[in-house]
């Protein structure tokens, strides 16, 4: 990426978060906020998802069966299937019914597959009327403004700004205010333009193919009306939303307004089975009575394949034709809290999975365009209701970018950057993604290389170069690494004394740049009579998994495993204290390692409070850790680690702590915006700091302004230390029976 | 251990939707109390309840238009939800618990059951065999507007008349 592109990037988004990132904010955060409380009150929840997922697996797996058998059930019912292959095909199809119908207007309810189709343009182009009648939707065609959520398409407008759309366009008597007086307003002339139409289009978030019926999720009624006043009734949606039976459906009608938008259910949950029995409501025959109609009602379903067939033979895409689109991972990412669809969308679609779907249906470019902004943060995956590994679908696509075009081929960096990828990779992914070898170099170089990446001129020339933005501080390597310091000193307590064995992890950041936590890390483990190695072994692969660098990442998953393999075969215990290394090993290594490898990895790995945590309950003396009853000891403001939530690991460090009597306060936000590489970048710096702002604010509170600071994550610390300019420290730093932190 | 009823009736208080119990012989006077005319609806297919005169139950495209309440059957209530399963017929019980401003759903006490998949179970044969349903929880609503708003497209207020089995005129769980 050139530096003008970053810089226009960096526009973007500046400009976003300035015009819509507040009302995206209030709104998304909301849904999250409901998701965990009405997540929260259901007893099945995970049995659910399980059985969601299962369902959805099953129905891709046999997909074209299910489409044959959908077909004659709706075929039989009286209406038609028609299959289209691309956006295209599914046009033409539409606009023939129109035509036959002589349509002058088609009302639609929302759907997000209409908008991949882009069907409006099409009939418009013939001169049909085209009417949202969702109020969302329809706010967004007055405004001529494409959609900014997948659930609820104008979060990004506030009242007032609806207000001031509709008195400029419609110009009422009385100047509308209120949401009250807004939503009266629209309903009143979409009912007219309802009352009118000729053909009713709807989506469909489920299909049966038992039955034939569409399922409907809605709350304001429109779709009900849509599908049943006019005579003539058109449903498209994807190919993946057939599931084998009516049975099926109830799992999702539980998870689906609980996952996006926090409801236990929407208002309404239509289940047709078209041509529906429903009377046409015809406003030109006001007396007629509906018992003595006799309505030949026309039912077409369009089936849209456009790239989901391909997308069912793609090992890494085929997940994302599970999602129902519920948005789930796009209120809980912190980046898309902050910026929106408009920033974390392609073509069609935002949020966390659009990566799976633009790259499905409207090719990679249309994902290379926001698929950076998943920063693999994690908290999206235990918020799918169909269990769908989001980051890695975008970490995949990421990859395929990466060797989709020529690129630049920089041989300065092909010296600094020993992966496995081909040239082609973005160089300041790539410097990124190498950051071990960096770290290295660094720390050989130390101090000199601290000073010289101090130095303006240096700064300016990084951000031209690569990108790196020159407000962060970049930092500091440490001359003597963690396992320098450990070799020389040696452990403390002796094998023999010893109640358990560990090998720490010296993880890339602990070892070059915060050396202290690992030391701190050592005296804990001491402390509690842990016999401690420190062997040397290689990054994670994190750092270029971030980046998209799967063969490089999969280069390190092999060799991590071979230099802790022997330890493990011993039965020590492997620690780790950056969460996202430990989640390399508990999640992402699945891809890469034999299946027995990783989970002896797996299982035999720990994160450090985590550890602490199960040797205080065996028994350890607390009293040897310093503990929070003590003099000057801290009151605490703990912020978690995404990727350490994800895996629920969050607990042990506020169990410990609070055992050993410290009072904690801990923050909510999902993600402190640093996510490793992200708040370096150029482009995405200012974003990093807004997502970031959300995390001070709780920890510049009254209750909150004087406790110490205390993270989990390396960028977390680094973070916090930017944006509160307080001191950040590891959790093990606090119990550290040396530590003067205060 | 709550019953069914009450925990229909808890969640339906949560979506500040008012329920009344009534006995069929009592039916047209809860009804009476329930209804703000004009009232519109759709027969009853309970045997031994059925509309009052003061009822239009031949609905028309104009009569929806007119009306300020829209009385239909359900089929089927959840408890755990404080949902109505509200079946379309040709007489038009779709449009009716749509169009007004009010909805009054009438449900048996027998038909209600305790969950979801209990309730879609139920519906199963019934989509197979070409029908159509809305499982309808409280009114319309919508928050596209910048805040929530009750009556989007569909009625702003539901009410809710639970038939006790005949028997059982006091209620309780039989
Ligand atoms: S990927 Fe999962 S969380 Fe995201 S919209 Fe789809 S179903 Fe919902």
């Amino acid at each position: 990426m050139s530096t003008d592109t970053r810089e226009r990037k960096a526009e973007r988004i500046r400009h976003l978060l300035e015009t819509e990132g507040e009302a995206v904010e209030e709104n998304t955060l909301g849904f999250n906020e409901g998701r965990y409380e009405s997540v929260a009150d259901l007893e099945e929840y995970e049995a659910l998802k399980d059985r969601a997922r299962e369902i959805k697996e099953d129905a891709i797996e046999r997909l074209p069966e299910l489409i044959e058998q959908l077909r004659e059930t709706v075929e039989e019912n009286g209406g038609t299937l028609y299959l289209a292959d691309d956006a295209a095909d599914a046009n033409r199809y539409i606009r023939e019914v129109a035509g036959e119908n002589d349509a002058d207007r088609v009302v639609k309810s929302k759907s997000m597959t209409s908008e991949e189709l882009e069907v409006n343009e099409a009939l418009e182009a013939d001169g049909v009327d085209v009417v949202e009648t969702d109020l969302g939707e329809w706010v967004l065609q007055v405004a001529d403004e494409a959609p900014s959520h997948i659930v609820a398409p104008a979060i990004h407008k506030s009242e007032a700004e609806i207000a001031e759309l509709f008195n400029e366009q419609f110009d009422p008597d009385e100047p509308l205010e209120t949401a009250e007086e807004l939503t009266m307003f629209a309903r009143e002339r979409l009912g007219e333009l309802i009352a009118d139409a000729d053909v009713g289009m709807t989506g469909a978030n489920f299909i049966t193919a038992d039955s034939g019926s569409i399922m409907l999720v809605t709350s304001e009624g429109n779709a009900r009306k849509t599908a049943v006043v006019p005579d003539t009734h058109v449903a498209v949606a994807g190919v993946e939303k057939v599931v084998p039976s009516v049975e099926d459906l109830a799992p999702f009608i539980e998870l689906i307004g609980r996952s996006g938008t926090g409801q236990d259910i929407t208002s309404y949950v239509s289940l047709l089975t078209p041509p529906v029995d429903s009377p046409v409501v015809d406003f030109d025959d006001p007396d007629l009575e509906f018992a003595d109609r006799d309505d030949d009602r026309e039912f077409h379903l369009v089936l849209i394949d456009n790239g989901r067939m391909a997308m069912r033979e793609d090992e890494h895409l085929r997940e994302t034709l599970y999602c129902i689109r519920c948005s789930a991972c796009a209120n809980t990412c912190a980046n898309f809290q902050s910026v929106g669809g408009h920033a974390f969308g392609g073509e069609t679609y935002s949020g966390g999975i659009a990566t799976g779907w633009e790259a499905g249906v409207h090719g990679q470019d249309s994902a290379a365009e926001f698929n950076d902004l998943c920063t693999g943060c994690s908290r999206c995956v235990e918020a799918c209701p169909v269990k769908i590994d989001i980051p890695w679908i975008n970490t995949v696509v990421r990859d395929r970018i990466n060797r989709e075009d020529g690129g630049q081929f920089d041989f300065l960096v092909e010296g600094l950057t020993p992966d496995e990828e081909p040239g082609g990779v973005d160089l300041q992914k790539r410097l990124f993604g190498n950051y071990e070898t960096l770290a290295k170099l660094g720390s050989a170089t130390a101090p000199v290389s601290n000073w010289t990446t101090k130095l303006g001129p240096v700064r300016t020339l990084m951000e031209k170069t690569v990108g790196v933005d020159r407000r962060r501080p970049l930092p500091a390597f440490e001359r003597t690494t963690l396992v320098d310091w450990f070799e020389d000193r040696g452990p403390r307590v002796s094998a023999a004394d010893a109640d358990r064995e560990v090998v720490l992890y010296p993880d890339v950041y602990t070892n070059y740049i915060d050396v202290e936590r690992g030391k701190a890390a050592v005296r804990v483990l001491e402390a509690l009579s842990v016999h401690v190695r420190i062997p040397s072994a290689p990054g994670s692969g994190r750092a270029p998994l971030s980046q998209g660098m799967i063969d490089t990442a999969d280069e390190k998953a092999s060799r991590v495993y071979a230099s802790l393999a022997e330890h493990i075969d011993a039965g020590r215990d492997v620690v780790v204290i950056e969460p996202s290394d430990l989640a390399m090993f508990r999640s992402e290594y699945e891809k890469f390692l034999p299946e027995s490898s990783y989970e002896r990895l797996r299982e035999g790995s720990y994160e450090i409070l985590e550890y602490v945590y199960g040797l205080l309950e065996n028994g350890a003396d607390a009293d040897r850790l310093r503990t929070g009853d003590g003099e000057r000891a801290p009151d605490i403001a703990y912020h978690s680690h995404c990727q350490q939530r994800t895996l629920e690991l969050d607990r042990y460090t506020r169990a410990v702590l609070e055992d050993l009597e410290y009072d904690v306060l801990e923050s909510d936000v999902e993600c402190c915006g640093m996510a490793g590489s992200f708040g370096y970048k150029e482009q995405y710096y200012e974003l990093s700091m807004d997502v970031g702002d959300r995390l001070a604010d709780q920890f510049t509170t009254p209750e909150t302004s004087d406790r110490l600071v205390v993270a989990s994550g390396t960028s977390c610390e680094d973070q916090l230390e930017d944006l509160l300019a307080r001191e950040a420290v590891h959790p093990v730093e606090v119990l550290d029976p040396r530590s003067r932190h205060h | 251990m709550t019953t069914t009823v009450e925990r229909f009736e808890t969640a339906l208080e949560d979506l500040e939707v008012p329920v009344r119990r009534t006995t069929p012989a009592a039916f047209d006077e809860t009804l009476g109390r329930v209804a703000n005319e004009p009232v519109v609806g759709t027969p009853l297919p309970f045997e031994g309840v059925s509309l009052p005169a003061w009822v239009d139950d031949e609905p028309t495209p104009g009569a929806l238009e007119s009306a300020t309440t829209g009385v239909t059957a359900a089929s089927l209530g959840v408890a755990d939800y404080g949902s109505v399963v509200l079946p379309s017929t040709p007489e038009g019980s779709e449009p009716v618990s749509l169009f007004p401003e009010r909805h009054v759903a009438v449900l048996r006490e027998r038909d209600l059951v305790a969950d979801m998949p209990t309730a879609i179970e139920r519906l199963g044969p019934e989509l197979r065999d070409g029908g159509s349903a809305v499982i309808a929880t409280g009114p319309s609503a919508t928050a596209d507007m910048g805040a929530l708003v009750k009556g989007a497209h569909g009625p702003k207020e539901v009410r809710v008349v639970l038939i006790t089995d005949a028997e059982d005129a006091d209620g309780g769980e039989p």
